[in-house]
């Protein structure tokens, strides 16, 4: 399908509208500075040559300066590198884990990638464990490698986490929300009873609180805010808030 | 190898680290420009014109995280884990730190790390004290009163054995 000039047409008009797989846009530059304008395709846009390909369906977002990308519902993972997810660990080899992320294949977690692990000193990591990792090496062609360990060699948070609580599934667009800065969501989570949660990119969110009935509460509510809008979600969760702390 | 008056040595022998010390600097030039003719001849290359590679305007990103400025994955509520609820406004105000970068330029300092001036006191006990550990008897009495910044330096006798005078 040949793209003429008249199909081409700028990035910028069509930001917060909704676009189909295939379309195509010419990158215009703004010729007036020396050094030449780049722009960062994110998630949903491709490079094909010299123009950017949508390939998922949704609304185009922009950041500034030059940040576009394609927000889109999704419920299957792609690992991509530098997200943090929680894993489940599925076995144990010579120096490595396997760990189910939800993507087509599991990626590998180093015997080495936890803090104060040494080769005489194996960390305490058992076959059905929850880990919380962020990916090294995250690409079509690689098996994906986790860490739990940034970039100082501290563990930040990472590693194996918490006992008891409930692991549940949701869309990668609540997680996205879940973990987006000054998020509805979280606000109206503190409304309710204390409890801590980890929620990771690839879906998967874990929750734990004082009582089993008030983690299956939780759990619940996160799972059906999926397609309220604000206003029910709210009711919701004062209803609950209500409710709970039983 | 006895055949020659002068024994020949091979070119492997004269190219030895030893064997070049006895010459001089225009002999050494020399080698060093056979040597390289030598390497050039054999050294293979490709005869193609320069290629710069195209600079791409466009790139590629295939995580959300940078889109959506995603904060730290693990939060408590309430209180509910205090550890938790630490790491949370650590990595988050580095986050925060991070986007105020360009306009606030400040020394940042963190409320549970040692301030600057008390780790310099630390540290000027703690040389004192260490050097006093690992000096010899003799030389602790000379310690007792050293202080860092003092530019006048009080040197006592060392006392030496005196030999007994029969």
């Amino acid at each position: 399908m040949l793209a003429g000039e008249n199909m081409l047409r700028s990035f910028k008009d069509e930001i917060g509208h909704v676009l189909l797989p295939g379309d195509a846009f010419l990158f215009d530059l703004p010729a007036t500075d020396c050094k030449p304008g780049k722009v960062i395709c994110g998630p949903g846009l491709r490079r094909n040559g010299d123009v950017i390909l949508v390939c998922k369906s949704g609304i185009l977002r922009h950041k500034m300066p030059n940040l576009f990308w394609i927000d889109a519902q999704q419920r299957r993972y792609v690992p991509a590198k530098g997200e943090s997810v929680i894993g489940i660990v599925t076995g144990k080899s010579v120096n490595v884990f396997k760990v189910d992320v939800g993507g087509s294949e599991q990626a590998s977690l180093s015997y080495l990638a936890f803090e104060g692990a040494t080769k005489r000193n194996r960390p305490n990591v058992q076959v059905g464990d929850l880990v919380h990792g962020q990916f090294t090496i995250a690409n079509k062609d690689m098996e994906p490698e986790l860490v739990c360990v940034d970039g100082g060699g501290r563990a930040s948070g990472m590693g194996v986490f918490g006992t008891g609580g409930l692991l549940f599934k949701v869309s990668l667009g609540l997680s996205r929300r879940l973990l987006a800065p000054h998020s509805e969501v979280v606000k109206d989570l503190e409304g309710l009873f204390p409890f801590e949660m980890v929620a990771g990119m690839n879906g998967r969110v874990w929750v734990k609180a004082q009582s089993m009935q008030q983690t299956v509460v939780v759990a619940s509510l996160l799972e059906s805010c999926e397609n309220m809008s604000a206003p029910q979600r709210k009711v919701l969760f004062r209803r609950a808030a209500a409710r709970g702390g039983s | 190898m006895a055949n020659d008056n002068a024994t020949k040595l091979s070119k492997n022998l004269l190219r030895m680290k030893f064997m070049q010390r006895g010459l001089d600097a225009d002999v050494k030039k020399q080698l060093e420009e056979e040597e390289k003719r030598i390497i050039s001849d054999e050294h293979w290359y490709l005869d193609l014109p320069e290629l710069k590679a195209k600079e791409n305007f466009i790139i590629e990103e295939r995580s959300f995280v940078p889109c959506e400025d995603l904060v730290y994955g693990r939060m408590s509520f309430r209180g509910f884990n205090p550890e938790v609820e630490k790491l949370m406004a650590l990595m988050n105000k580095n986050q925060a730190d991070q986007e105020e970068e360009e306009e606030v330029e400040d020394i940042s300092r963190m409320e549970t790390d040692v301030t600057d001036e008390e780790m310099a006191r630390r540290y000027e006990s703690l040389v004192g004290s260490m050097k006093k550990k690992f000096a010899k008897k003799r030389e602790r009495s000379n310690i007792e009163d050293e202080d860092v910044n003092q530019s006048t330096t009080v040197t006592k006798v060392k006392k030496v054995f005196l030999k007994p005078q029969d």
